[in-house]
């Protein structure tokens, strides 16, 4: 079902009704958006009011020592969709990659989101390189360290998007050149925790959902203690793998070309890290049809901290 | 809007002359920096900085060659899988492994979803902002915006919907959250923006579905990827997706293809012909000199005379003199890079050794390298690739260009060009399309007759050097691989936004966005979309770019090309 509440917040649900979309419909997609984040099913009428607000609300996003994929990631987003989530829910009001102003003008637009009096959820990718005061990293002339220790004291909430901004990822990986950190390691100092939502790349299902919970809550979802939310990443993805029966009676695929890698057996003997990975890979899926294991490869880990070291070799276990 | 000779609109010139930084440049991958000097509002000079440094190709080293993939595919996750298959190819070059047919299809139709994703988007949500004026659409009249519509594609438009988008922009610029459009050049108006008001209308429109149709491409990738972005479904020897090969599957991949294809058939290119149509005043500017192109699309392995668009060398315009593309004659300089030292050297013999001065002086000013080949700045990426397949007389190629060219009233020399740069995208996106179609009945042609193998067994030689060539949707992209003991002992990405977007070389050479920008005039110098239109492009990647140093040692890397 497409949800799309419209660029404008009046009589959303009777203008909802006219594009085909029943009060009853969109109050089911808001119920199993609550359902997801293990939540009582009239959790959704909270929902469906945070999403509905006259008022979006604004979200800022840095880019530091990252590739963008966190980003490519949430572009894939699915029910809601992107341009639903830009343009109906919240105001992304600092984003380089989307953002139509440059230079002075973004600049000024950062200026102007942080100090916001109606206040803004700060998401960050990538991680925050601290080696020789920071000069690895830089906009606009200031280094990325600078910028994430002044702006995310302003912020209502932090969400650390993907693995390099959760745990420092792969430039963060021996012998880290540029002393990349995460985000929350760099404001450690200043007592500020965020969210971590990792994966490389995340799933958009995760971050979208963290920030739905929080615009209907006003505070985190239940976090692990890596600050992971529970309910994406409370269960290994060995133990909700589909392959997990082949695992149990023994039935491993001994290399790719194999009549049993063709069969769809545990990939555990080719490096598999599933057991070792908490993540919802298997049941939410990427693009909605498929994931590294349903493609016949081993999962690397990404969603867990410095697995471009403990988890390497990738093909070996 | 005046007209020239040549039928084409005046360009707006202001009046201003001194320095002007964009910084950060936006809508692209990465931290990029541009300066320029301007003169009377004209650019004379300009400097293009690369703001970051990450430092991959250290982390490889002593690591297992296989793993390479996964590591540099976090180059970048806007062209994600092109360096996963770079990788992948230097490995099977090193281990002289030939992979099974169909492993080499599945790739192909893999890259070809990356290259129609990345370009769509590109289009639409990377550089259509410096071309549409977003609140002029609220100006247009949605019955001959629709009118308008219809006569460029043969999909049907209707008034009431082009009037739907139009209210729903109405009510967001009235929430006064203007969200990412917040401080946009064309708010309350700017001169440099001249598309009429409908075609403003149809392009909002299409930035809009665009946003729901990239992940059609983004999805049939997944099919066989299992993710997208960073797919991972690649091993040395192969592909490893079984699972992907059932009718059903292959079935949704051919839906979700030829819709993607449709789209580009009938929205994308004619916008782009629609939209170019209005700015043709810049085909004068942006134009570079010589072209570098790796070929794509091989029929076995990796191939270079085996790939579907040819590889090339072109150098001062002579397209009447395709050369053969030598490695052998790649330098890297780094006299105006962060690094010490100021020899050139081969890319596998380098030195690389930090040395951060300052944002910018008249002398370091980048995190990139400068790779010249011959000497020479090399422009790379689709206008490139369109150039030498066309000057080669390719059928598929031929006729697009030529349609382009007589739909806009123009010549193929104005396609050296801003302009023409982003004609050659949309040019190649359609021609990937169809030829995507090809591949996939050819792949589901072997599995009909029982040819079923994806991946081949191999074994990790102890010690060897190998090399993997991509043209990826930016340009040409290498990577080389040295391996002892089984292990990575040294690795290099020489990449497509380095050739493009580098700093000068120690002969004062600018690089390509450099000399493209030189000549061309600046309406408004506190809002300068001329700089984002030429910078964009050339679609910047910049995280890609950045090259390899070790600042706890300074260590020396080496690395002998054969």
């Amino acid at each position: 079902m497409k949800i799309s509440v419209g660029l404008g917040k009046e009589d959303v649900v009777e203008r909802l009704e006219k594009k085909g979309v029943s009060r009853r419909q969109f109050m089911q997609y808001c119920t199993a958006a609550a359902v997801t984040l293990g939540l009582a099913p009239s959790f959704g009428a909270k929902i469906a009011k945070a999403v509905t607000s006259k008022l979006r609300p604004s979200v800022v996003y840095l880019h530091c020592a990252e590739c963008t994929g966190c980003t490519e990631a949430l572009l894939r987003a699915h029910e809601p969709y992107i341009q639903e989530i830009l343009f109906d829910t919240i105001s992304l009001d600092y984003d380089e990659t989307i953002m139509a102003a440059a230079g002075d003008a973004a600049e000024a637009a950062l200026e102007s989101a942080v100090n916001n009096p109606n206040g803004f959820i700060l998401a960050v990718e990538g991680g925050i390189p601290t080696a020789d005061g920071g000069v690895y990293g830089k906009v606009s002339g200031h280094t990325m360290l600078d910028m994430v220790t002044k702006i995310a004291p302003k912020a209502k909430a932090l969400i650390n998007h993907g693995t390099c901004a959760c745990f420092g990822g792969i430039q963060a990986a021996a012998p880290n050149p540029t002393g990349a950190k995460s985000v929350n390691v760099v404001l450690k100092d200043k007592g500020i925790v965020g969210i971590n939502v990792p994966g490389c790349p995340p799933n958009p299902y995760n971050f979208v959902h963290t920030i739905l919970y929080y615009l209907a809550e006003g505070k985190a979802p239940e976090l692990d203690d890596l600050q992971r939310p529970v309910p994406f990443f409370g269960t290994t993805v060995h133990d909700q793998c589909p392959r997990l029966k082949h695992f149990e009676a023994g039935e491993f695929a001994p290399s790719f070309n194999s009549d049993e890698a063709r069969k769809g057996w545990c990939l555990y003997e080719l490096g598999c890290k599933g057991p070792d990975t908490y993540n919802n890979c298997p049941t939410i899926k990427f693009n909605q049809v498929s994931w590294p294991v349903q493609a016949g490869h081993p999962c690397i880990g990404c969603s867990e901290p410095d697995f471009w070291d403990t988890m390497t070799p990738f093909y070996e276990n | 809007m005046k007209s020239n000779s040549s039928g084409f609109p005046v360009t707006p010139q202001g009046s201003k002359s001194g320095r002007v930084v964009v910084d950060p440049i936006s809508r692209i991958e990465g931290h990029l920096r541009i300066e320029v000097e301007l003169k009377d509002g004209k650019i004379e000079n300009a400097w293009s900085s690369s703001t970051l440094f990450r430092g991959i190709e250290i982390i490889l080293q002593g690591r297992n060659p296989e793993d390479a993939q996964h590591f540099t595919q976090r180059s970048c996750g806007v062209c994600t899988y092109v360096h996963g298959i770079a990788s992948t190819r230097a490995v099977e070059d090193a281990c002289k492994v030939e992979i099974p047919e169909n492993a080499t299809l599945i790739r192909n139709l893999v890259m070809a979803c990356q290259y129609m994703h990345d370009h769509i988007v590109h289009f639409y949500h990377l550089c259509g902002l410096d071309w549409i004026d977003v609140t002029g659409a609220l100006k247009a009249d949605p019955k001959k915006a629709a009118s308008i519509a219809n006569s460029i594609s043969p999909r049907k438009t209707k008034a009431a919907d082009l009037k739907a988008v139009q209210d729903k922009l109405k009510a967001f610029v009235d929430s006064g959250q203007l969200g990412p459009f917040t401080n946009a050049y064309f708010l309350g108006g700017h001169e440099g923006y001249y598309l009429s008001p409908e075609l403003n209308l149809i392009g909002t429109a299409h930035y809009l579905e665009a946003l729901r149709l990239q992940l059609l491409p983004a999805r049939a990738m997944a099919i066989f990827g299992g993710k997208n972005p960073h797919p991972q479904f690649m091993q040395v020897g192969g592909v490893t997706c079984y699972d992907a090969l059932s009718k059903e599957n292959l079935k949704q991949f051919r839906e979700l293809i030829t819709e993607t294809k449709n789209f580009i058939d009938q929205v994308y290119i004619p916008d782009l012909l629609a939209i170019a149509g209005q700015y043709k005043d810049w085909t004068q500017y942006g134009g570079c000199t010589n072209f570098m192109t790796f070929g794509e699309f091989p029929t076995k392995g990796q191939e270079m005379d085996t790939r579907f668009f040819p590889a090339g060398i072109v150098m001062n315009r002579d397209f009447g003199d395709v050369q053969a593309f030598d490695p052998d004659k790649i330098a890297e300089h780094v006299r105006y890079s962060w690094y010490e030292g100021d020899k050139a050297r081969h890319p596998y013999n380098g030195v690389t050794q930090p040395k951060y001065t300052d944002m910018f002086g008249e002398d370091r000013y980048s995190w990139m390298k400068a790779p010249r080949y011959d000497g020479k700045a090399m422009e790379t990426g689709p206008l490139a690739q369109v150039l030498v397949a066309y000057a080669k007389g390719h059928p598929k190629v031929k006729p697009l260009v030529d349609h382009v060219i007589n739909t806009l009233g123009i010549k193929v020399e104005n396609l050296y060009s801003t302009l023409g740069r982003i004609a050659a995208r949309g040019i190649e996106t359609a021609v990937i399309a169809e030829h995507s179609i090809d591949m996939l009945n050819q792949l589901e042609g072997n599995l009909a007759a029982g040819k079923d193998q994806i991946i081949e067994n191999i074994d990790m030689v102890d010690q060897a050097e190998g090399v993997g060539f991509v043209n990826a949707p930016r340009g040409g992209l290498s990577h080389w691989i040295k391996i002892k003991d089984k292990k990575i002992e040294n690795f290099q990405l020489v990449v497509p936004s380095t050739w493009s977007l580098g700093p000068r070389c120690a002969n004062k050479i600018l690089s390509p966005v450099e000399e493209a920008l030189i000549g061309t005039p600046v309406a408004d110098a506190k809002r300068p979309v001329e700089i984002l239109r030429t910078v964009h492009s050339f679609d910047p990647c910049i995280a890609c770019g950045v090259h390899v140093i070790d600042s706890k040692t300074n260590q020396v890397h080496k690395f002998e090309i054969r």
